[in-house]
């Protein structure tokens, strides 16, 4: 045997290091024992021990979220790879580049039913973009290679690289590939140059122009493109959830976020538009409600994505561009400088209209001098904060109101679990976040049920000193599914009421951090800016906000109700 | 409408769980599904009859090429092609039906592969409506048991499907 044969544990800690990787979020066990002790003998990369590996998972995703890096998490066999799932899913609903290597149980005992056996290519198969099972130490490297290629090109994913035990300790001489080619996976980058052309002809002679952005955009590194090419043909824009931050939100083009909870001005311009252009976006049932009563009004639609499976997928489309968003845009951008761009009278009609939409002011709500607005907090969190912050958040009321009093003007700021909508992300993503930005205020924004499905990871955060500052907008309720039983259940709150809580000052004293309980409207200001204040600098603080109860987020469109069929606050 | 679709795709395991979990996990029809190796061993060839409306064919041809496996996909409905499908039946032949499942196997250009004094194995190929058809004019308590391939498809002429 030849002196540059390594083992296979080895060549996995080599081939991350080739991909340069910072971090690896991650929780040790039987199957991984190998490759944690070659991890042990390194330092290229910090391991970052979480206390379950659902964080594992959140955390590097919100790595690869806050960074547009891959993000990178490590598992053991059977439990430790199912417990990773609900990560794993997340990251994939909201197509975020992550590797995960998985130990799996010696080659030889797959299918016997081992001690920690479970079928985790089998398992995670309809949650990942690609998986592996690597059954030869010599496809360590090369599998190691495609899975970073996979995750980070085309439309970004989470691969997954299940390893068994027994060849992580076998030797084989190391050699990373220097590129990859697959032949059944070739993106599109370049959009097709004669849609291009017709879309921005169809733009420009718009009366009513829209454009509504997504994920899309922030993921393909895109922001910058989009703003010149709106700020150029002067149309509105609305973002999606996910796609909050690709366009300043204090652009006077900017009408807010659209959808179940979008602004009026954003749901009304997307309904009663004539063009519209989709860019990186998926027309979701939460987004544009229901299709029909979305078409009911005739439109001509342009779809700009990297994924021509997301186009004409949910809407009929009637100019598809499929290409990476960036390109395309680039693209725009350059025809865009050779047109002469004639000041639209039509436009200046169509922002009239808008403006009468948001002069409703639906955003608009009353503070109290007793009850702690949630909104109110986050208001102040933004104007503390001065708009600079990382905000991850959980799911539920209180991301809601984190979109829509936060506004975001730089991309991958806001960082939050759209598409699958998992509780308990709001932490690990703090902890992702807070890593890759070790200087930048992180906020997390969550809900008392939200934060106790994650909550172990406190400790984690002691460990690695993250000063991440939590808002915990306490409204004793499962807030959002109280919402729903206000509404559509008469009032009937079944099992949303959160009984028994931990007293929060406490358990975040019990693990090292500092506490606050914030009871009084006045008292909200305060203590953000202590909590962001020097002093605390290097802390992590827990703030317990104990908000109004009945508090709901509006405007609100009913499930499978039409954009412009939104429910306002008055109303009620 | 009827669909065939036929691909070729990586020629390792658990590429066609990809494909029958992506059918299930989107509810998409799959009528038959046959797969084999190639002429080049590290490629399969997969045949997938479904149905469904236009829009739904589109999005299964979409969501079957994003499979990372998957290295080309055509829906043979776009052009002419030729469907076959191998069915295996055993019929009783004793005395009552004897003459009439000689016949019958005639008529739709069967062969009997295999004989006993009371049954008849009869192998017959053709599209798979061909395939009811005889089904449908045998007598069903004739019928001992029947095994059918799933239809493979083929572009007709110059239509290649090749890497
Ligand atoms: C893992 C998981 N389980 C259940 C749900 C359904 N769900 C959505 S919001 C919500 C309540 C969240 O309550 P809380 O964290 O207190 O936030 P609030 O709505 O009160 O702001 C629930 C149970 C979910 N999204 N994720
Ligand atoms: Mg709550």
């Amino acid at each position: 045997m030849s002196s540059n044969y390594i083992s296979g544990a080895e060549i996995v800690i080599r081939c991350l290091h080739e991909e340069k990787v910072k971090f690896v979020f991650g929780y040790p066990g039987g199957a991984v024992l190998n490759i944690y002790d070659a991890v042990f003998q390194q330092n290229k990369f910090k391991h970052i021990l979480v206390r379950h590996e659902q964080a594992a998972v959140h955390a590097a995703d919100a790595y690869a979220r806050s960074t547009g890096k891959v993000g990178v998490a490590l598992v053991t066999s059977g439990p430790g790879a199912t417990n990773a799932v609900t990560g794993i899913a997340t990251a994939y609903m909201d197509s975020i580049p992550i590797v995960i290597i998985s130990g799996q149980v010696p080659t030889y005992a797959i299918g016997q039913d081992a001690f920690q056996e479970c079928d985790t290519v089998g398992i995670t198969r309809p949650c990942v973009k690609h998986n592996f099972l690597v059954k030869d130490i010599k496809d360590i490297a090369s599998t190691i290679k495609k899975a970073f290629y996979v995750a980070s090109s085309g439309r970004p994913g989470p691969v997954l690289v299940d390893i068994p035990k027994d060849i992580t300790a076998e030797k084989y001489e190391f050699n990373y590939p220097k590129s990859v080619h697959l032949r059944s996976y070739n993106p599109i980058i370049k959009g097709h140059s004669g849609q291009i052309k017709k879309a921005l002809s169809l733009l420009l002679s718009a009366k009513r122009p829209m454009i509504y952005s997504g994920g899309g955009v922030v993921l393909g590194n895109a922001s910058s493109q989009l703003t010149k090419f709106v700020r150029t043909i002067g149309s509105p824009i609305t973002s999606t959830l996910m796609g909050l931050g690709g366009f300043p939100a204090s652009d006077k083009q900017f009408l807010g976020m659209l959808g179940m909870h979008g602004t009026y001005e954003a749901n009304m311009a997307m309904q009663e538009c004539d063009v519209l252009l989709a860019v990186g976006a998926r027309f979701d049932d939460r987004v544009i409600g229901n299709p029909e009563h979305f078409l009911s009004k005739p439109k001509t639609i342009v779809h700009i994505d990297i994924d021509p499976s997301s186009i004409s997928k949910r809407v009929k489309i009637n100019i598809p561009i499929v290409g990476d968003v960036i390109s395309v845009l680039n693209d725009l951008n350059d025809l865009l400088s050779k047109e002469k761009i004639k000041q639209n009278i039509s436009l200046k009609n169509w922002f009239k209209e808008i403006e009468q939409w948001r002069s409703m002011n639906c955003l608009s709500f009353k503070n109290d001098k007793q009850l702690i607005k949630p909104q109110f907090v986050i208001q102040t969190l933004h104007k503390v904060t001065k708009g600079d912050a990382f905000v991850t958040s959980d799911v539920g009321q209180h991301q809601m109101w984190a979109a829509q009093y936060y506004p975001f003007d730089k991309p991958r700021r806001w960082i939050n679990s759209g598409g699958l909508g998992t509780m308990g992300v709001g932490l690990p993503y703090a902890m992702g976040t807070q890593l890759a930005h070790p200087d930048a205020k992180v906020a997390c924004v969550t809900g008392e049920a939200s934060i106790q499905m994650c909550i172990q990871e406190l400790s984690t955060c002691k460990q690695f000193h993250l000063p991440i500052k939590i808002i915990n907008l306490n409204n004793r309720y499962m807030g959002m599914v109280r919402q729903w039983q206000e509404f559509f259940y008469g009032n009937r709150y079944a099992e949303s009421y959160m009984e028994a809580l931990p007293d929060f000052v406490k358990l975040a004293e019990s693990y090292g951090h500092v506490g606050m309980k914030i009871e009084k409207p006045s008292d909200v200001e305060p203590a953000l800016k202590e909590a962001f204040s020097n002093k605390l600098k290097e802390r992590l603080v827990f703030m317990d906000f104990i908000t109004d109860q009945k508090e709901n987020v509006f405007p609100m469109i009913p499930n499978g109700k039409g954009l412009s069929e939104m429910i306002i606050a008055e109303d009620l | 409408m009827r669909h065939i679709i036929s691909l070729l795709m990586e020629n390792e395991s658990g590429a066609l769980s990809r494909v029958s979990g992506l059918f299930s996990a989107r509810g998409y029809n799959i009528e038959s599904l046959t797969v084999a190796p190639t002429e080049d061993p590290t490629l399969s060839r997969m045949t997938i009859v479904t149905s469904g409306s236009d829009e739904i064919i589109e999005q299964i041809i979409k969501q079957l090429n994003k499979l990372i496996d998957v290295v080309k996909v055509l829906d043979l409905n776009d052009g002419r092609f030729i469907e076959r499908e191998l069915m295996i039946v055993k019929v009783k032949a004793n005395a009552q039906y004897r003459d009439e499942m000689k016949r019958m196997c005639d008529i739709f250009r069967g062969r009997i592969i295999d004989v006993s004094d009371s049954s008849f194995t009869i192998e017959i190929t053709g599209s798979s409506s061909k395939l009811d058809a005889y089904i449908e004019s045998i007598d069903k308590a004739a019928i001992l048991e029947t095994v059918r391939t799933g239809a493979s498809g083929i572009g007709r002429g110059d239509r290649i499907l090749k890497v």
